[in-house]
Parts: C-alpha cells; structure tokens; sequence
C-alpha cells in the first residue's frame, strides 16, 4: 500500500513495551518530498520512539511503516536515511574529517571520493580547517555540526533528527536552527525532526505534529505558513506568535489527557 | 572488582529489572551448578582424552599430573602422617593461620594506604614525587624479599606471621593508596565548593566530602586486596620456612608431588577457596556499606 | 588489576619538570638509605647499603643481565600467551552477552584464587627446566585483568553508537570493528600495562619453586640463601627494572595506537 510521493508513510502503527505501557498508539503520518515536519510533546510520548521506528532502529508491535515506498528495513539496508541524536555520537578515535567519512566507508566509496565529499560537507557546516582535529576538541555545538555533516553526506532521502540541539544553549541552538534551514534548503532533502521546543518547531518546519502522552498519540498537526526563507526577523511576525500559541494551546490539551482528537487517515493534508 | 561490573551505560537496555529476586537467586545457584560441572566435566574429559590418544602435548597427561577429580576429593579425608591427623583437619588448621596473617596484613595494608591516599590527595608536589614508587614498589618480586623480611624482622623479635603479614600488607596497600587516591580527587568541583561556602575547614571537607566520595573507590581497591592479602600471605610463607600456614603446605606436599599429588591439589583447592571467602567477605561488606541495590554489583 | 590512574600514565613520557619531585625523592630516598645503613650499621641481612648493591651488580653485570634477559623471556612469552587469550575471551563474551553475564561472576571469583600458589604444579607439569612451566604462571596472571578490562571496554559503549552503526545498515561484525574494538583499545591498554608487571613476577615466583641456574629468581634465592645479600638485592633490582621497562614499553605502544585518547590532551595550541 505504498502512497506515491510520499517519503514516509505510516499507518495504524502501535508500539507496546513488554512492561506492558503502550507508546505509541494507531499513528498515522504521510511525509512528503522536501517537507520539514517536527514531533513535539511532553516527554515520554513516544516521539523518539516513532523517529526509532521510521529509522527501523525499534521495531513497531503492528502497522506499517514505509519509507521511499520501501519496508523501514529496506530502507535502512539502503541507506535512505541518515540520523542526527542529541549526543553528537562522533567517535573519539576518528578525526574530523574520517568522521564525517565513515558511512562513506562503510558504502565502499573509493579514497578520492570520500575525500572530495567530506571537503563539501565541512564546508557546508562551515566547519573547513578542523579535518584533522578529535570530536572532543570541539564545542558541543561544532560537534552536532558534524553530525550533521556526517548524515548528509551520503545524500539520503531523508534525514531524522532526535532533539539534536537539545543539550546545546540558547544562542548556539537559534543560530544551528538557522544553518540547518539553509542546510535543509540547499541539500533538498525531507527532515523529521524531533523537539521539546515550541518555538524550535515552530520556526523550522512545515508541519508540526503534536503528540499527547500516554499512549503517544497524534493530538493536533499545525501547518506552518511561515515564508520561506525563515531568518532572524520570522521570530518577530505576529503569525509566528499565533502559531506557538496554536502549537502550546493543542499540547496543553493534549497533555490534559482530553481524547485525542480521531483523525481520518490523511488528515494532515487539510491544510 | 568493580571493573567487571557490567557498564551503566548498557545495563538499561540489555537486563530486564523486576524479574523476582528468588527466582534470580535459584537460577544463580543453576548456572553455579552449571558452570562447576562443565568444569569437571571438562578436566576429566580432557584428562581421558590425553591419556586415551596418547598425546603428550603441551604435557604428558596421567594421575601424577592430573589426578582424578574424586581421587583429589578423597584425598581430605586421608590422614597426612600415619596416624596422624586427616589432610582436611590439618589444612583446615593452615587455612586460619594463613588467613590470620592475611587478614592482620589486610586491615594494616588498607589503613597504609588509606593514609598515603590523604597525603597525597593534599599535596601535589608529594604525590608527584612518591607517586612513581609507590607504583614501581609493585614491581619488586616480594616473594623474593620475603626470606630478608622475615629473618630481618625476626631478629627483631618480631614472630614469623606477623612479619608475613607484613608482606602482605605489603601488596594491600598499593591497591587502597591507588584508588583512594582517585577517589578523593573525584570529587565534584560545585560540590567543592560548597563546601568553601560553608567556610568548611580541610578536614571537614575531607571527612563529609571526599572520604563519602571515595568509597566505591575504595571497596573496588579492597575486593583487589582481598586476593592481593591472600597472596602475600602465602608467598610470604614459603620461602620463611614457616610451617603452619598454606604456603608451607604447599611447599612441604610439593616435595611428595610425585608420590602424592593429590595432596597438593586439595591444598589448592583449600588456597583458592580461601582467596574466594576473603573476597566474598569484602564483597558483601561493599553491599551493607554502600547500600547498593544487589543488581549493581557484579 | 589495578587501572592505573591517568596522573601515573601521563608520568610516563611526560615533561622533564613532571619528573622533577619524583627524581628529588629518588635522589633523597638513597641519600637516605645509605646514610642510616652507615650510621645504625644496619646488618646487611635486613638491607645491604646502596653502594653495596650497586658494586654487587657491576661486579656480576654480564652474568645478572644474561639471568634478567632470560626471565623476561619467560615473562613476554606468558604475557603474549595470557594476554592473547585473555582478548579472545573477552571479544567472546562481549559477542555472547548472555554467556559473558552467566560467567562473569565466575570470572570475578576465580580472579580471587592465589594463582601463584600453582606453580608447584606447572613445574610439575612442564619440568622445572622448561620455560613454559614458568609462562603458564605468567600467562594466567595476565589473563585476568586483560580479559576484565578488554570486556569493559567492549560493553561501555554508548547506546547511540551503535544505533548509529545499525542505522547504516552494519551488523554485529561492523559494530565490533567500528565501535566496540576501537573503544576497547584504551582500556585494554589498562590491563595490558597491569599484566606486563603481574608477568615478571609470575616469572620469578614460577623460578622461586625450582628453575634452571640462569634463570633470575633462582639467581636471587641461591644468593639469600648463601647470605650473598648484596647481589640478592641486585637481582631484585634488576628484576624490578625490567618489570619497570616491560610496562613503559607497553606504555609507549599504547601511546602509539590510542593517541587520540582524550586522556592524551594533545591539544592543538590554538
């Protein structure tokens, strides 16, 4: 039942726990081509659950999960996704650069093309000059740039991002927010993006989805109507306000334990 | 020791927690069973295949080299001299000697190094200038020592075991001087300062501060010392001349070897059974003192 | 079976001025020595002066050195032998984790059994002239903390990590050579640094309980035994000094291959 144009594609998918606690709950998203969409809810709602189940890293109890129209374990067999955690996870016995190369490697890439790409990706991330330097020589917010560099470099469909800039401070993570748009925008690739921050969600993505808790459950999805490109002076329109208002409003009813609202399949596309 | 301890970082996804604590400790005591067998099993099977296929290497298999299982076993109840006591009661008698001598060379040993830790902790200069020997001290062959140690002492009207628990002293205290050392350094910086907030004077921050931080420090270098002590105080014995404790009967049964053997393996077996009681004993002491939950310690 | 903290491993290879207060007591501590051996006129069963030791060991240089070299000899084989094997169990056990979590605890305690206490028997078994009677002591010696501390080193990795692995579509065998093996290197080092010393005096323990005449422990009991105490303390000495080489050259190895270490803070002067 694969939907075209549709990056991922999930349906009816539930995830329990041996404990017995259920995470997630009769889940339905269609993400398509180019689209940045963030989950956001209280914690222990499942959302890095679900971002582990499109990158096939947990396994779902029942429903489907389709990415490029492929099983999520093809897909990851395939390298269509390239993941971003809130630890940068770069290994200390790797510099910079062999870094940013190891999924290169590990898809056979030949020397001198590793070698051109991680160039490209270092200067994307504006990282150039710090190939040779160890992961533990650079600030918290460098790091997640090569962790960003790293999950781009082989071109994936799609990029999955667990609350990436979660452990960093205030100004280096608006100022990440910004690059990874131009990142986004220039690499032209779909991103979902995992978030406890309004205001993140809000000024990054398309779509944001709003999860309740216990079980984790789609409470809302808002359209983000924001023009593109975003910078500094989109966190000053009124309409951004009104959007963290509707994204805080349907989490706190969310969070209240009200029934999520039943949603047709597709329901996401009413914007 | 604690290094073996299975690592935090792992340990929430792979252990499922709650399963019921009897039925934890049964099929502990299974895979106890388990294990012993498979490694009865697996001496008696390799005995018989050696001796079967003829093979002499890495060593010419037989029951001098290795007795049967329940030869070695039989072997306790056997009296040592003729009509003297049986192997079991006069090991048994060598196992508390022994184990005093660790024991008293264990306490002694810890303080030492619990001592040397403070020192050290207190003073840069000191520590990078004793640091080093107390490492390289490590490296000196006590037992080679310990013939010097005990006639030196002995001439000071010292009596031999307590010369050899000095030796094993010897070996305890590097262990406790080592990681308590860390342990007092790890203290937290804000915690520091807290402290320096209270106007805390050196010693209160070292006794509410760094000696509670220390701790799991210290047990890890106690469990390492427990066998360290056991050790010592054998080695120290053997070449002492010193009759009534393990090491002596290891000596004196590995002159009888060939006639023998099995008298030397249960002495074995009493040695490691006693560096396991020791360890178990500081073990368990880590568990009341530390209060920690039994799935945290290895 | 003692990681060792990193203030010693930084000792080793570190600035000239690190090493000042430690040549100080050096210098100190044998100023020391021979002063109060002269003035109590201490007997030279309890501790030969330095001096003593020191003409002791010149006068036999050729023939302690040749002992010493055939000892490390015994020493290096049962290191190679306890340490190889002692990586091979621990890359087994971190492959099986249920099998490494079933035995470990037997692991733990079998580590408390005094080994040394055995080399009666391996003596026994190989011929008090064999050297391999000697490495099988040394060899079980090191097999313990290697194989401990190698485990650690596979089982402490970040949970992430090797979801990163997996999300590449790696296996168990791109997970091992990826990320368990590299992140073990540091603290096998820990136990091979540990084993390097244990091995030198199982060696010498193992020759305590009968070995050839060349050999350095046997050197050292036939010279306290004939009340030769200065050129029993020389053998010691040399015992110590190569128990002492034996770790830094396991030092610097580990320098050479895990450089990028945090704990090597080579920062780049920015």
């Amino acid at each position: 039942m694969s939907v075209p144009g549709r990056v991922v594609s999930i349906s009816g998918l539930t995830k329990s726990f041996k404990t017995g606690v259920t995470a997630l709950q009769e889940i339905d998203l269609d993400i398509r081509p180019g689209e940045f969409v963030s989950l956001i809810g209280p914690s222990g709602c499942g959302k890095s659950t679900l971002l582990r189940i499109v990158g096939d890293l947990v396994q779902p109890t029942s429903g489907t999960v389709l990415v490029n129209g492929k099983t999520a374990h093809r897909a990851r067999l395939d390298h269509d996704y390239g993941i971003v955690f809130q630890d940068s996870v770069l290994y200390d016995w790797r510099t910079v650069s062999r870094n940013v190369s190891l999924p290169l490697e590990m898809l056979g890439w030949s020397r001198a093309r590793r070698k051109e790409r991680v160039r490209e990706m270092l200067e994307l991330v504006e990282l150039t000059g710090f190939e040779s330097n160890r992961p533990w020589q650079l600030s918290g917010g460098m790091q997640q740039r090569v962790s960003i560099a790293r999950a781009l470099s082989f071109d994936p469909a799609l990029l999955l991002m667990d609350e990436p800039f979660g452990a960093l401070d205030e100004m280096t993570r608006e100022r990440l927010n910004m690059e990874l748009l131009r990142i986004w925008e220039k690499a032209a690739s779909t991103i979902v993006f995992v978030t406890h921050s309004i205001p993140e969600a809000v000024f990054l993505s398309t779509r944001v989805v709003v999860m309740s808790a216990r079980p984790g459950r789609i409470a809302d999805v808002v359209a983000v109507d924001l023009p593109q490109p975003r910078g500094a002076e989109t966190r000053e329109q009124p309409r951004f306000f009104e959007l963290v208002t509707a994204v805080r409003e349907a989490l706190a009813a969310g969070g209240r334990g009200q029934p999520a609202p039943t949603l047709p399949a597709g329901t996401e596309e009413r914007y | 020791m604690a290094m073996a301890s299975v690592p935090a970082l792992e340990r929430h996804r792979g252990i499922r927690v709650g399963a019921s604590r009897a039925g934890g400790a049964l099929r502990r005591v299974g895979t106890f069973v388990a294990v012993l067998a498979a490694l009865c099993g697996l001496w008696e099977g390799y005995k018989w295949l050696w001796e079967w296929a003829g093979w002499t290497w890495p060593f010419t298999v037989d029951d001098v080299t290795m007795p049967h299982l329940h030869d070695i076993l039989a072997a306790f109840a056997e009296p040592t001299t003729t009509g003297g006591p049986v192997l079991i009661d006069s090991l048994l008698h060598a196992a508390w000697f022994t184990a005093k001598e660790a024991l008293a060379g264990f306490v002694l040993g810890a303080l030492i190094g619990f001592g040397l830790a403070v020192v050290l902790a207190h003073s840069r200069l000191l520590e990078r200038g004793l640091l080093p020997y107390i490492v390289a001290s490590q490296t000196v062959p006590i037992l080679a020592i310990a013939p010097m140690v005990v006639v030196g002492l002995g001439s000071k009207g010292l009596e031999g075991w307590k010369a050899v628990a000095i030796l094993a002293a010897y070996l305890t205290f590097f262990p406790v001087a080592i990681n308590a050392l860390r342990g007092l350094h790890s203290v937290d910086a804000r915690a520091l300062e807290l402290m320096n907030s209270y106007a805390a004077s050196r010693w209160k921050v070292l006794w509410r501060l760094r000696v509670p931080a220390s701790l799991p420090f210290i047990f890890t270098a106690l469990k390492i010392s427990a066998t360290a002590s056991v050790i010592g105080a054998i080695i120290g014995e053997t070449p002492a001349s010193i009759q009534d404790g393990l090491g002596g009967a290891i000596v004196n049964f590995n002159q009888y070897y060939s006639l023998q053997p099995t008298f030397l393996w249960a002495t074995n077996i009493v040695a490691a059974g006693l560096g396991i009681s020791i360890f178990a004993l500081v073990a368990l002491t880590e568990r009341v003192v530390l209060r920690r939950a039994p799935e945290n310690v290895a | 079976m003692e990681p060792v903290p990193p203030g010693v491993v930084r000792a080793i290879g570190g600035r000239f001025v690190d090493w000042l207060p430690a040549l100080a007591v050096f210098a100190l501590g044998l100023a020391l020595w021979q002063g109060l051996t002269t003035a109590f006129n201490v007997q030279t069963f309890l501790l030969p002066k330095p001096t003593d030791i020191a003409t002791a060991f010149w006068n036999d240089r050729g023939t302690l050195w040749d002992y010493g070299l055939y000892t490390l000899k015994e020493a290096a084989g049962g290191f190679a032998m306890g340490c190889s094997a002692g990586i091979l169990v621990a890359l087994l056990l971190a492959r099986f984790r249920g099998l490494g979590l079933a035995l470990l605890p037997f692991a733990i305690a079998a580590n408390a059994i005094p080994i040394i206490a055995f080399a009666p028997i391996t003596n026994n078994w190989f011929g008090l002239l064999n050297p391999v009677s000697k490495m099988v002591i040394a060899a079980v010696l090191c097999f313990f903390p290697t194989m401990i501390n190698t485990l650690r080193g596979l089982t402490s990795v970040h949970p992430s990590s090797i979801e990163l692995m997996r999300s590449y579509g790696g296996g168990e065998l791109a997970v091992f050579r990826r990320v368990r093996i590299p992140n073990a290197l540091p603290f096998m080092f820990t136990g091979l640094k540990v084993s390097a010393v244990l091995s030198m005096i199982g060696a010498i323990v193992g020759e305590y309980f009968g070995g050839p005449t060349n050999a350095l422990g046997v050197s050292i009991l036939n010279d306290s035994q004939l009340f030769d105490f200065p050129r029993a303390w020389a053998g010691i000495m040399l015992a110590s000094a190569f128990g002492i080489a034996f770790y830094a050259a396991v030092s610097v190895a580990e320098r050479l291959t895990t450089s990028w270490h945090p704990s090597a803070r080579t920062f780049r002067s920015e």
